[in-house]
């Protein structure tokens, strides 16, 4: 690891500030999880490492307004535990909990694994459907993005380097929708995915109303796949209007092949993972077939 | 590179040091204090055999900056128990033969001693899923799981 040097800030403002002066000289620090092996093998060398892991105005889960708002440094442990969570947006929980194993869980962020933006990122496919949208914030000014809106390319996003994501939002769905979240990986726990899924249907009269579906490793970002999703909205979700809509993603998706699996993997399992995170979803809405 | 001074608790005692920031944890922990029963593995958060305990939580020194720990909690292999009086889940581990070469093995029992703390009477589906970051080439993780089981049935009062 080259060498740097460490400030931990006492307050956001102190963090901001820090990050307006040294820009793309400091990396920002949180869990650390993806930063440090990012470190160590000299593809990211920063002349400063800025500490943002211990500040409180980071670290929080809370229910206001409709929304769940979570603090951008708040740890995939904390979101996994959290009532509110498992309440509110189980898929979510399900998801935090896939992310890495314990040992990474228990500092690892939310607003890391937003930012290190790798298309295989467990929290972005539940996150999409959720339509959730992250807060950015500079030492002058705030803004909020959709997560849709988020991702660039692999690895990249629209955070500027003198910014800090300080808050996701996620709007809590209306109470006859359902949503799920599977991976297929080579193990349970610990393993990068090698294609995810994920949905959200909300019905009224038996009809699906919203229909959201979002996978991960099938591009070079995280992406919503609307094309499917316009195959259930506003028709009843019976087996075979599933299946039709499940089929579809092959049009939207881009899955390469490395040394996880095939892109024709990706894509045959991809269409399965879907199908069964719709089946769920609808499922879990209350639907009656 | 200015030296970052670190103050924390290590094994119950409270220590202070300065140390490089681009040290991490692992390093300084193996380097600095000669406990070397914290392993390196993969040295990238893949094996989990440098698990030690921050403030109670399992988790890969191996990702954790040395100036981070400012303020935490340390607890290592070396902190909880001796050949004398060995800790449950130690004892555990050598009466139903979870240990072949033993590398994964003070990892393994740290993130052990981490989930009963925190949930005293685990499943073993929990403890699988618990352990799950913790890469044994030796034994297929039978025995383990059956070691941190019946360590969970002894208790951890004494």
């Amino acid at each position: 690891m080259r060498e740097f040097d460490y400030t931990r800030p006492n307050d956001l403002n102190g963090a901001l500030q820090l990050l307006g002066n040294l820009r793309e000289k400091a990396k920002v620090i949180a869990g650390g999880t993806d930063l440090l092996p990012l470190l160590r093998e000299d593809i990211l060398v920063p002349t400063h490492v800025v500490d943002i892991s211990n500040l409180a105005e980071l670290n929080f889960i809370r229910e206001e307004n409709g929304l769940i708002k979570i603090g951008g440094a708040t740890k995939m442990r904390s979101i996994e535990k959290s009532k509110i969570v498992q309440h509110k947006i189980p898929m979510f929980a399900d998801a935090a909990q896939l992310v890495g194993e314990i040992g990474v869980r228990n500092i690892a962020t939310l607003g890391g694994n937003l930012v290190n933006a790798s298309p295989a990122g467990d929290t972005a496919p539940p996150l999409l459907v959720l339509d959730a949208s992250v807060t950015l914030r500079n030492s002058k000014i705030e803004r909020t993005v959709r997560l849709e809106n988020f991702f660039v390319h692999v690895k990249k996003t629209i955070v500027q380097p003198d910014e800090i994501l300080t808050e996701v939002k996620i709007p809590i769905p209306p109470s006859a929708s359902g949503g799920a979240f599977l991976r297929l990986a080579k193990r349970g726990g610990n393993i990068i995915s090698i294609v995810s899924a994920a949905a959200l249907v909300s019905l009224k009269n038996d009809v699906c109303k919203t229909v959201r579906i979002a996978m991960g490793s099938v591009a070079p970002t995280p992406i919503r796949i609307p094309n499917a999703e316009a195959i259930l909205e506003n028709s009843k979700p019976t087996e075979t209007k599933i299946r039709e809509a499940a089929e579809k993603i092959k049009q939207t998706i881009k899955p390469i092949s490395d040394v996880r699996a095939s892109d024709e993997y990706r894509s045959e399992t991809g269409v399965t993972l879907v199908r069964r995170v719709l089946e769920e979803a609808c499922k879990r809405a209350g639907a009656r077939n | 590179m200015k030296p970052v001074q670190v103050k924390f608790v290590l094994n119950g005692k409270e220590e202070s040091l300065s140390v490089k920031p681009n040290a991490t944890l692992l390093d300084m922990l193996r380097n600095e204090f000669r406990l070397t029963g914290t392993k390196k593995g993969c040295d990238r958060g893949d094996c989990g055999a440098c698990t030690v305990q921050i403030d109670g939580n399992a988790v890969n020194s191996c990702l954790v900056l040395a100036p981070q720990i400012t303020g935490k909690e340390i607890t290592t292999i070396e902190g909880i128990g001796s050949p004398e009086k060995p800790h449950p889940v130690q004892q555990a581990f050598l009466e139903k033969d979870a240990i072949q070469c033993g590398y994964c093995i003070p990892g393994m029992i740290m993130c052990a001693k981490a989930l009963l703390d925190e949930n005293p009477n685990p499943s073993k589906q929990e403890i699988q899923s618990y352990i799950s970051g913790n890469l044994c080439r030796c034994t297929g993780y039978l025995h383990q799981i059956d070691a941190i089981h019946a360590a969970s049935k002894i208790g951890l009062k004494n």
